[in-house]
């Protein structure tokens, strides 16, 4: 449903979640009672610490997972196993929606990085002439064109990493869903990451990141949501007011009490 | 003491290449060698260059012709015609024979084995094993029976080497590709492009395992710690692999995988396709009728 922005455009929802709750294996909790509206364009930073649900809400937003409880719209439709059952209707909501998983050796399952760039414009039903386009504008655009015939499991973090966003760049989704994209980077790399999802926003893309690093929060979004306690989320608002919000941080495990106000340690793997 | 006489018990006691450093080697090297198969199936050789469609056929004729054949010669003149294909198809000649030969025998004898004696294959002694009047008991290896063996040893040894050479001169997803334009079921080639991508993650789980444990070890450990060890880390490597697997498996449906394997390449068949799709057929027409007796 399009709603009203704050300078008067109408901006697409792209994703509703009203009530959602998500159980593994119907028994452990990993989400509990998410409200949450995305619209089209808006950077967010989803923060939490060690399996707080971070990932989990990001491949329930993709459509990998199903909420077992609430309802979860995704571009004004309702998301349901039984919806995405259909080819078109899956192809078109993966067609928009793109997912960085955490850890590139998940993403990465291709024999060659060509075959990696390719496989999502290919299975997305694009033609050959579109596929080879789009494939070799996202490895120019990551400066990959050199790995083209390289396995990835022979990769450097860093190049496994840009492999892994040029496999997702290479359909050019409306929506970015970012796991933890800092998680084992060195600091040039984290640089060129984030300029590379400055781009992306320039662009108006909506761009959703699960992180624990506080330190690019700032950079990455214009709305931070906080995970605490029981899978919930507790805390919302600008990345300032978030940040500035210490106490909360540190109950919320995402700031190390002793270091306060001197150095943000981030809390450490996958949520 | 003497720098020898203080160095030479170090020596006696440093381990020797063990169970862990076995394994470590053994996953490295697979991982090599499957780089090394689709090194080979990229580059530009005789076989690289047909379409994937007329090898696999071509490889069933050679493979059918090879099972009827009743003739040893025409079985092993086919395994010959094998060899210039493979160095034309820049396959090196040393590994492609390793590859075949160095361990095949040793499963297949096993299973062979027993059709070389008297007991399974009568006929004209050529060996004999054991011979006792009382009780009579006689165990002799027959001329039959070594016929029936080296029927089957090169035969395994011929059609192995066919698949070899198929599969190290066509990249793993063509062939795929390949597999469901011919119409083989989808179920099984889902399954065999899912074996092949968890192989690595497998590979790469076990190698992590084994490296975690020989980071932490001091000395040596008997064999039977090891085994102990082995048991244990079996299950936690299946879990693991599974929960890597499911992932695995969510980054596909992500990116639009909806069961269906897919690949870039379109194909199209040339008069070259056609000409070596009509020789290979010609081929294992003639093996068959030449190997009827």
């Amino acid at each position: 449903m399009p709603i009203a922005s704050n300078n008067g455009h109408v901006r697409e929802t792209i994703f509703e979640l009203e009530n959602v709750e998500y159980m593994y294996g119907g028994k452990q909790r990993a989400l509990k009672n998410i409200n949450l509206r995305v619209e089209a364009g808006e950077s967010i930073a989803i923060l939490g610490a060690n399996g707080s649900g971070k990932s989990t809400l990001l491949k329930l937003l993709d459509a990998l997972y199903y909420p077992t409880r609430g309802t979860f719209r995704a571009f004004g439709e309702m998301i349901t196993e039984e919806s995405l059952a259909d080819d078109s209707r899956a192809f078109a909501f993966r067609r928009r929606v793109g997912l960085v998983f955490q850890d590139p050796d998940v993403q990465l399952f291709s024999p060659t990085v060509w075959d990696e760039v390719v496989f999502a414009p290919l299975h997305l039903g694009l033609s050959r002439s579109e596929v080879i386009e789009r494939a070799e504008w996202a490895m120019d655009m990551l400066n990959i064109t050199h790995l083209r015939e390289r396995a990835p499991y022979r990769l450097s973090g860093g190049e496994k990493k840009k492999v892994a966003l040029a496999s997702v760049l290479s359909f050019r989704p409306d929506v970015w869903l970012l796991d933890e994209p800092t998680a084992s980077l060195d600091p040039r790399s984290t640089t060129r990451l984030l300029d590379f999802l400055d781009d992306l926003r320039r662009e108006g893309k909506t761009i959703i990141t699960a992180t624990h690093d506080l330190e690019i929060v700032e950079q990455v979004s214009n709305r931070a949501l906080v995970f605490c306690g029981d899978h919930e989320i507790t805390m919302e608002g600008t990345p300032q007011q978030v940040l500035a919000d210490e106490a909360r941080l540190i109950e919320c495990n995402l700031l190390q009490e002793r270091r306060r106000g001197r150095v943000i340690l981030p809390a450490g793997g996958a949520g | 003491m003497s720098i020898t006489r203080a160095i030479r018990p170090m020596r006696r006691s440093r381990p020797a290449q063990g169970f862990l450093e076995k394994s470590l080697a053994g996953f490295t090297d697979a991982l090599e060698q499957s780089l090394f198969a689709e090194e080979i199936a990229r580059q530009a050789g005789l076989l690289q260059g047909l379409d994937p469609r007329v090898k696999l056929l071509g490889a069933l004729a050679l493979l059918i012709a090879v099972s009827f054949s009743r003739n040893l010669v025409v079985i092993v003149a086919i395994y010959l015609l094998t060899l210039p294909m493979a160095a034309l198809s820049r396959v090196p000649l040393g590994f492609y024979f390793k590859r075949v030969w160095v361990f095949m025998p040793f499963f297949t004898g096993l299973i062979a084995l027993p059709a070389l004696l008297n007991i399974f294959t009568p006929g004209p002694a050529l060996i004999t094993l054991l011979d006792i009047a009382q009780p009579r008991i006689y165990l002799a290896i027959t001329l039959p029976g070594v016929i029936t063996a080296a029927f089957l040893l090169v035969r395994v040894g011929t059609s192995v080497s066919i698949t070899v050479l198929l599969i190290l001169t066509t990249r793993w997803t063509v062939l795929l590709r390949a597999l469901r334009v011919l119409h083989m079921p989808q179920a099984f080639v889902l399954i065999l492009g899912m074996t092949y991508r968890y192989i690595f993650v497998l590979l790469h789980t076990a190698n992590d395992m084994f490296l975690a444990r020989k980071s932490r070890l001091l000395g040596r450990v008997s064999s039977a710690e090891d085994r102990s060890w082995l048991t244990a880390s079996m299950g936690v490597l299946l879990t693991k692999s599974y929960g890597l697997s499911e992932d695995v498996y969510l980054a596909m449906q992500s990116r639009g995988f909806r069961g269906e394997v897919l690949v870039l390449d379109t194909f199209a068949m040339t008069r070259r396709d056609w000409v070596w799709l009509f020789l290979f057929l010609a081929g294992a027409a003639m093996a068959i009728w030449l190997g009827r007796v």
